[in-house]
């Protein structure tokens, strides 16, 4: 179960990290990309953190539309658009609902990353978000199957998300501004898919905090 | 008249590309969505939601666009506007499309006529 309160602490960690890794992921992008993943990641979740507040008495699905809608607006990269589609698509799976089942937890997953496929026209194996998310969300459905808890089934996720992280440093991207570096490409790992282990070990924080 | 949205990372190209057209095409409905918020390099989905509002026309409006996240956040852009089916995203260079596009909506020309004279701006020999 993720109450409304964890949802909203989960943003807020999750936030904080990108201020934290604002470099780090800068630098990363920098070798492959166009060098302002970091900042860009920084600058839409301040625009988020300022909305934070007047979102508390809201439902879970306003709260992550209204996440999306201002990380689409404040951006300013294409983590924008794709990081924006996947909170807008995850609240609406949520229908408006005061807490979130396990079920409804993977739903919501399942909807974000629906939402960057769509919006990225993207699979995992391109050297993208897709390759910490989809083995992160893999993860949580199984731990969740094999009946364990959700700390344990995000716990498990953010070490299979940073497994995606050193796969991309394996792989020639074929998507993105990385894709013009061609085989240069490959020793790098992607910032787009580093910035979202970040975000799974953000819920994994928050479901700890939770003590559940 | 057809609209015309003019998509770059930097302002000063989507301003200068509408700049170079408007000066053949004074009556053009143009609009430039160029940079970020805050004057950075980067694309922004509102400059480009309120360009589309800019040149609102029931005729459709084109979209150009420079590289990378450009044609996703146009995207993005579009698939925030309910009516959006005369919104095109067209694959041409972005200086040249501009320019020909703006000449081509502005003398009338319908959606369909403008998005084919921006398509052959590809191949548009300079020498």
């Amino acid at each position: 179960m993720a109450t409304k309160a964890e949802i909203l602490d989960f943003i807020k960690i999750f936030g904080d990290k990108m201020a934290e890794h604002r470099q780090e992921l800068t630098d990363l992008d920098q070798v492959i990309g166009d060098g302002d993943h970091g900042i860009n990641m920084n600058r839409g979740f301040n625009a988020v953190g300022e909305k934070l507040p007047t979102l508390a008495d809201k439902s879970i699905t306003e709260i992550l539309k209204t996440v999306g809608m201002t990380l689409v607006s404040t951006v300013g990269g294409a983590a924008g658009p794709l990081y924006g589609t996947a909170f807008m698509r995850a609240g609406e799976s949520a229908k408006s609902k005061e807490a979130l089942s396990d079920q409804d937890v993977i739903l919501a997953f399942d909807e974000g990353v629906g939402g960057i496929k769509f919006r990225g026209k993207a699979v995992q194996g391109e050297k993208t978000i897709l390759d910490s998310m989809i083995p992160a969300i893999d993860a949580i459905k199984k731990s969740i199957r094999e009946g364990k808890p959700m700390t344990v089934a995000l716990d498990e996720a953010e070490k299979a998300a940073w497994e995606g992280v050193a796969y991309t440093k394996t792989i020639i991207a074929t998507k993105g501004r990385a894709s013009y570096l061609g085989e240069r490409s490959i020793g790098h790992q992607d910032p787009g898919a580093t910035s979202m282990a970040y975000l799974f070990q953000a819920a994994k924080e928050a479901a700890q905090k939770s003590g559940k | 008249m057809v609209g015309i949205v003019v998509v770059s990372h930097s302002q000063k190209i989507a301003e200068g590309a509408c700049e170079l057209a408007l000066q053949m095409a004074p009556k053009a409905k143009i609009a430039a969505a160029g940079g970020t918020k805050d004057g950075r390099i980067g694309i922004d989905v509102a400059k480009i939601l309120a360009g589309i509002q800019a040149v609102q026309s029931d005729e459709g409006i084109v979209i150009l666009v420079d590289i990378g996240s450009a044609v996703m956040s146009s995207e993005t852009a579009i698939d925030m506007i309910p009516d959006n089916e005369n919104i095109v995203i067209v694959d041409a260079p972005l200086v040249e499309g501009t320019f020909f596009g703006a000449v081509e909506a502005s003398v009338g020309s319908p959606l369909a006529k403008v998005i084919e004279v921006l398509k052959e701006s590809k191949n548009y020999r300079k020498i």
